[in-house]
């Protein structure tokens, strides 16, 4: 095999990321990943063009977007010979799809791709239930009318109840806030900790705003400019005012104020070769040099479903022979602040490290002072395939921006997965 | 949970039917309150022959200011109802001194008191000096197990078998088999050994102690945490993260610290081995309490099920055992106690997995008695029959009744019974008390 070329990522684009039935309770998934990639089109001038492929992914897709990606592009400003095609995989979704086009510039497969994703909670598949759909399916394949009566005649009052989509595991019926909710017990993870993180969380995307580092990273979309969720105005007292939303009684510490709330938005990156970003008047912002992806036994209890990121983190540490310390940013998603937290306890934890990832040291801590610069998913809000084009476009940006460094992403997906990865310059 | 059956039996009316009908006739037994005597009547002592463990006794009853008398004859007719029965049988070295337990007990059992007490304390049978002496110790066995089904009103018969040169380490064992501690344990044996001579204010024996109960939060596991913190342990409270309200309630009750975990979890041993030498410099009492159950006929069995019970019944107390004992978080003159079940000994229909993890408990205690003794760390484990709680609660009204009436007492037994025997365990002054697995099942008739 020949040697593998350097990942540059070049560009990335979104919309401002709204709250569920809010601004864009109309708009389709469909839509909004539109809106972002011809943002990132008119940005890098690259309208009636061609690139290598085009990644990305929804996980809450209606069945009729089995296609979505492809006609997605087909409806943009590239040219319609450009490749597409779907990925899913959870709240790892748009990091996974960077990661893949990555692969294959690095393979010299593509020069140039997008990677992408889009979420809506607003505009959710509703679907026909499981009893009423063999009906119909059995319709269908009925010959005479005679017969067509006798499948009709199993249709039940019951039938017209749909299927809605659920934010819960399908194996353990419980939310993911319920499950973060045991994590955040199991580790101690306190009330006022994690409302310091989503205050400083707001903070920070609020000063990012200020400083007009949104500006190339963000297309406005149907009339809202900056993220909904984002309160620049919240306060510690008003963050500690919340009920809890997650656990029982007194010992429950999550509320709606330190967990992500539903979202809908898309994001996109570019990302290329240097020769094919040169020939194309764009600059490298940052290189994609490492992933890894790691999933824990969450079902049995044995693991909390948000703490994969744990395990793949020191694992690519280990292939990249770097430590946890040798970051100038970490970009830790910020699913709810009991995560985050928990993840940075359990590097810490001599024994969490010997017993469950095999280390004989603890990675160990962190700067907080380098994590989410510029504010994450509890003050962004987390349309779930569109946070990982989000942050890989802002940790290249603040990369590019810092003259060069390094910087560590990590997202936890539903299934107990993790998906995680290195920016450099 | 009340049992609605027995409070009808208490009424005029329920007496009547009761009487008339032969129905069972569950008497309300008596349980220990904080500042009561050990026991709080007569207490009449009867001997084959003089002995040290009969000197140990009598010391013992002078001890706890027990009324008590050595002679049986005329007991009834001045009318005493004793209310407890304490026969030293070590002296029997033949079958010919077993006549002496009809002499002595053939004239007063009838006047025991309600929620009486009857020991026989014999001489453990595999350590006699001859095989006569073997043969009479082992007969004993089946005296006291006929006579608990024979005594009424709350009372129990238990025995304790008791190594050459171990009388000194009686007292504990004694103090619980004559109290109201003792209420749901019957025909039972215990078998008391050498070991150190622990001195403890037996108000609060366990002062000074910290001790680990596994499933803390609710049931029988905060009944065990009540009153181990009532003899005067530390208490570490460990339950999952979806009990961690109730745990907290516990432990915010008590005192003592609490350690969210799953025990089945890969680090849960390192993790609670932690948490005692950083919070408590250690441990000295551990009480594998967590379980569950996951009912299916062998043919129904699904992997998960199966395997979701062996490992936190067995599984975890073996691991958390392993690495406590081999790491030196728990000291040396510790107590471990598994807790096993009525299912592990007798079996179950529908519960092939909980009884091959709760036989496994029994498994545990013997394999690591002898092998702890070096370092003075005992284990025992308790092997509850019916008990009244939220899980018993849940059984349909059929199968739950007849549970509550097929043992001697007619009645299920309550947590504090249970809790009651592991303090007994705990209490380091039982020191001689190791590999025992003891019933609290109200000599229920499955296994017996």
């Amino acid at each position: 095999m020949t040697e593998t070329r350097k990942v540059a990522v070049v560009a990335g684009n979104r919309i401002p990321f709204a709250r569920q039935d809010k601004t864009y309770r109309h708009a389709s998934n469909s839509d909004m990943l539109t809106a972002a990639l011809n943002g990132l089109v008119d940005r890098t001038g690259l309208g009636g063009q061609e690139v290598g492929e085009v990644v990305a992914g929804a996980v809450l897709k209606h069945a009729r977007d089995w296609n979505m990606v492809r006609e997605v592009v087909l409806g943009s400003k590239l040219a319609p010979t450009t490749p597409a095609y779907d990925i899913q995989q959870a709240c790892g979704t748009g990091l996974e799809a960077a990661i893949l086009v990555g692969n294959k510039i690095a393979l010299g497969q593509i020069d140039a791709g997008i990677a992408g994703g889009v979420d809506t909670a607003s505009d959710a598949p509703v679907a026909v239930n499981d009893h009423l759909r063999n009906v119909l399916l059995d319709l269908n394949r009925a010959k005479t009318y005679p017969d067509r009566l006798k499948v009709l005649a199993r249709v039940r009052p019951k039938d017209v109840v749909p299927e809605i989509p659920r934010n819960a595991e399908p194996r353990t019926g419980k939310s993911m806030g319920d499950h973060a909710a045991l994590t955040a017990l199991e580790w101690g993870i306190t009330r006022e900790a994690q409302d310091e993180l989503a205050y400083r969380s707001h903070m920070n995307l609020a000063k990012s705003y200020d400083r007009g580092f949104q500006n190339d990273l963000i297309t406005p979309y149907l009339g809202l400019e900056k993220d909904q969720n984002l309160r620049p105005d919240t306060t510690l007292e008003k963050l500690a005012k919340l009920r809890t939303a997650y656990g029982k009684g007194e010992t429950a510490t999550m509320t709606a104020g330190n967990s992500t709330p539903l979202t809908d938005g898309a994001s996109t990156v570019l990302l290329s070769t240097d020769e094919w970003a040169a020939e194309h008047s764009l600059r490298p912002l940052a290189y994609l040099t490492h992933s890894q992806t790691a999933a824990v036994d969450y079902v049995k209890g044995a693991e909390g479903l948000l703490m994969a990121p744990a395990y793949a983190v020191p694992r690519m540490l280990a292939r990249a022979g770097l430590t946890l310390q040798d970051f100038d940013y970490y970009e830790i998603h910020e699913a709810f602040a009991s995560q985050v937290l928990a993840t940075l306890k359990a590097w810490e934890d001599p024994i969490f490290c010997k017993e469950r990832l095999g280390l004989d040291a603890p990675p160990g801590e962190i700067d907080r002072d380098k994590l989410n610069v510029n504010g994450s998913s509890l003050a962004a809000g987390h349309p779930f395939a569109a946070t990982g084009g989000r942050i890989v476009a802002a940790l290249a940006k603040q990369l590019d921006e810092n003259g060069g460094g390094r910087g560590l992403i990590s997202i936890c997906a539903a299934g107990g997965q993790g998906v995680v990865a290195i920016l450099e310059k | 949970m009340t049992d609605r059956y027995q409070t009808f039996t208490r009424t005029p009316l329920g007496q009547t039917l009761v009487k008339n009908l032969g129905l069972p006739d569950p008497t309300p037994l008596q349980r220990w309150v904080q500042g009561s005597p050990v026991i709080d009547g007569p207490v009449i002592f009867g001997a084959i022959a003089e002995t040290d463990a009969g000197k140990a006794i009598q010391a013992l009853l002078r001890d706890i200011g027990a009324s008590f008398s050595t002679a049986t004859e005329g007991v009834a007719s001045i009318g005493i109802r004793p209310k407890a029965l304490v026969f030293d049988a070590t002296g029997a070295t033949s079958t010919a001194e077993l006549t002496s337990l009809q002499r002595f007990f053939s004239p007063v059992i009838r006047q025991l008191a309600p929620a009486g007490r009857v020991i026989v304390v014999g001489r453990t049978p595999e350590l006699a000096a001859s095989t006569e002496e073997h043969v009479a110790q082992r007969a004993l066995e089946g005296f006291t197990r006929s006579l608990g089904k024979e005594v009424k009103r709350g009372a129990t018969v238990n025995l304790v078998y008791v190594a050459p040169d171990a009388h000194e380490q009686l007292d504990s064992t004694l103090r619980f088999f004559l109290s109201p501690k003792s209420a749901y344990v019957d025909g039972q044996v215990a078998r008391i050994g050498t070991g150190p001579l622990v001195s403890n204010d037996p108000s609060r024996p366990l002062a000074g102690r910290t001790a680990l109960v596994t499933g803390a939060a609710r049931g029988i596991g905060a009944a065990i945490a009540d009153t181990l913190a009532r003899d005067g342990a530390t208490i570490i409270g460990v339950d999952v993260p979806q009990n961690a309200d109730p745990l907290r309630k516990v432990i915010s009750r008590l005192g003592g610290t609490e350690l969210l975990l799953d025990v089945t979890a890969v680090d849960a041993p390192q993790r609670i081995a932690a948490h005692a030498q950083e919070q408590h410099g250690g441990l000295d009492i551990v009480v594998h309490n967590a379980g569950i159950t996951r009912d299916k006929r062998l043919a129904n069995m699904r992997t998960d099920t199966w395997d979701a019970v062996l490992d936190v019944n067995l599984r975890a107390p073996e691991r958390i055992t392993k690495y406590l004992v081999e790491s030196g978080a728990l000291k040396d003159g510790g107590s471990i106690i598994g807790v096993s079940s009525m299912a592990g000994i007798a079996g179950n229909n529908g519960q092939t997995n909980y009884a091959t993890s709760k036989a496994g408990v029994i498994g545990l205690i013997q394999a690591l008695a002898p092998k702890l003794a070096d370092r003075q760390i005992r284990i025992n484990a308790v092997a509850p029959g019916f008990i009244e709680t939220e899980m018993t609660a849940k059984i349909p009204f059929t199968i739950r009744e007849v549970g509550r009436r097929i043992n001697s007492l007619q009645q299920g037994g309550l947590p504090i019974d249970v809790a009651e025997t592991i303090a007994w365990f705990a209490d380091p002054a039982s020191a001689g008390v190791t590999g025992n697995v003891v019933r609290v099942c109200g000599q229920s008739m499955l296994g017996a």
